[in-house]
């Protein structure tokens, strides 16, 4: 069995407002998370960076001795 | 690009235009309610919502089945990512639902209603499990104790739902039934597309998540092979795998 609220429908310019909240809230989550995804991946893009810039100075720094040896 | 970054760009673009269809179908073709009006066009994205996300909460149990089953920690991670973008969903079930409660009911939420009550247990049950993760520190303790967690309120929700259904009284609509349910067909055919948007959002979501998380440690172990493990900053204590 059902029980209804007995409710008249809401007026145009009021259910509206209801109606954009619902889907406001919607949207603002998808675009928090888009936003939260965003920030991780310049993150993880500024890590590859710096692991790169590591990786190129070892390996000047290696080649600099090797050539210190064969000089010697 | 890390196997969870395959096909993302196709997923994500058919996920926009499936939601977009969706918005223009609420918006320009499913008729008016007879008894709710223009504030009945929230069920197109409320139930979705809340269906999509007790899905996943089921999803993230038998994820985490694949972790007790193998010991291999990715099958960890993805339960652990599939509940946490459950629990989003949910949240914006509870809000969305709300808003309709006010305007259909005139009050934001009916503690007398079954299934609104049951809900939110299940959210704030699995509220519980990422401060369950926090609170133990050795990862391999955390992983089985969640995966332990995650299959038994995974296991919990359909029970729910199903003794939710069984109850005489409600206030909450009933539209969707075994027997086909009390839609007309555009506001079915809305609502098909509309939880299939949800559904791709989800996938969406999760995918780019664990592409995010996979990149993250792939970064972390070419640090430590190339440059050794002094180069490595120690990871801070945290909810998620690591």
């Amino acid at each position: 069995m059902t029980i209804l609220a007995a409710a008249p429908a809401l007026p145009l310019h009021t259910a509206g407002k209801y109606v954009a909240g619902a889907y406001l809230v919607f949207l603002a989550l998808v675009l928090v998370y888009v936003a939260i995804m965003a920030a991780r991946l310049s993150r993880v893009e500024r890590e590859l960076a710096e692991l790169r810039d590591d990786l190129l100075e070892r390996q000047r720094t290696e080649n600099a001795e090797r050539d210190l040896e064969s000089v010697a | 690009m890390t196997s969870y970054g395959r096909g993302l760009r196709a997923l994500s673009l058919t996920t926009i235009a499936i939601i977009g269809a969706a918005f223009a179908l609420v918006f320009f073709y499913a008729p008016l309610d007879a008894d709710q009006g223009f504030v009945q066009k929230i069920f197109y994205v409320h139930v979705p919502l809340a269906i999509v996300s007790l899905c996943g909460f089921v999803l993230g149990g038998l994820l985490a089945i694949g972790y007790l089953r193998s010991g291999e920690a990715r099958w960890d991670m993805r339960s652990y990512v599939a509940i946490h973008m459950s629990l989003i969903f949910s949240v914006g079930g509870l809000i969305t639902g709300s808003i309709w409660a006010r305007a259909s009911w005139g009050h934001w939420w009916q503690w007398s209603d079954p299934t609104l009550v049951s809900f939110l247990i299940v959210v704030l049950l699995y509220a519980t499990y990422q401060p369950l993760r926090f609170s133990i520190e050795d990862p391999e303790r955390q992983s089985r104790y969640a995966s332990v967690f995650a299959i038994v309120a995974g296991a919990f929700v359909p029970l729910n739902f199903i003794a939710v259904r069984l109850a005489q009284g409600f206030v909450h609509p009933r539209v969707l039934t075994l027997a086909g349910g009390h839609l007309p067909g555009p506001m079915r055919l809305t609502f098909a597309v509309s939880l299939m948007g949800v559904a791709l959002l989800y996938a969406t979501l999760w995918k780019y998540e664990m592409a995010a998380k996979s990149a993250r440690m792939q970064v972390r172990a070419l640090r430590r092979a190339l440059l050794g493990e002094d180069a490595v900053r120690p990871l801070r204590r945290s909810a998620a795998p690591s």
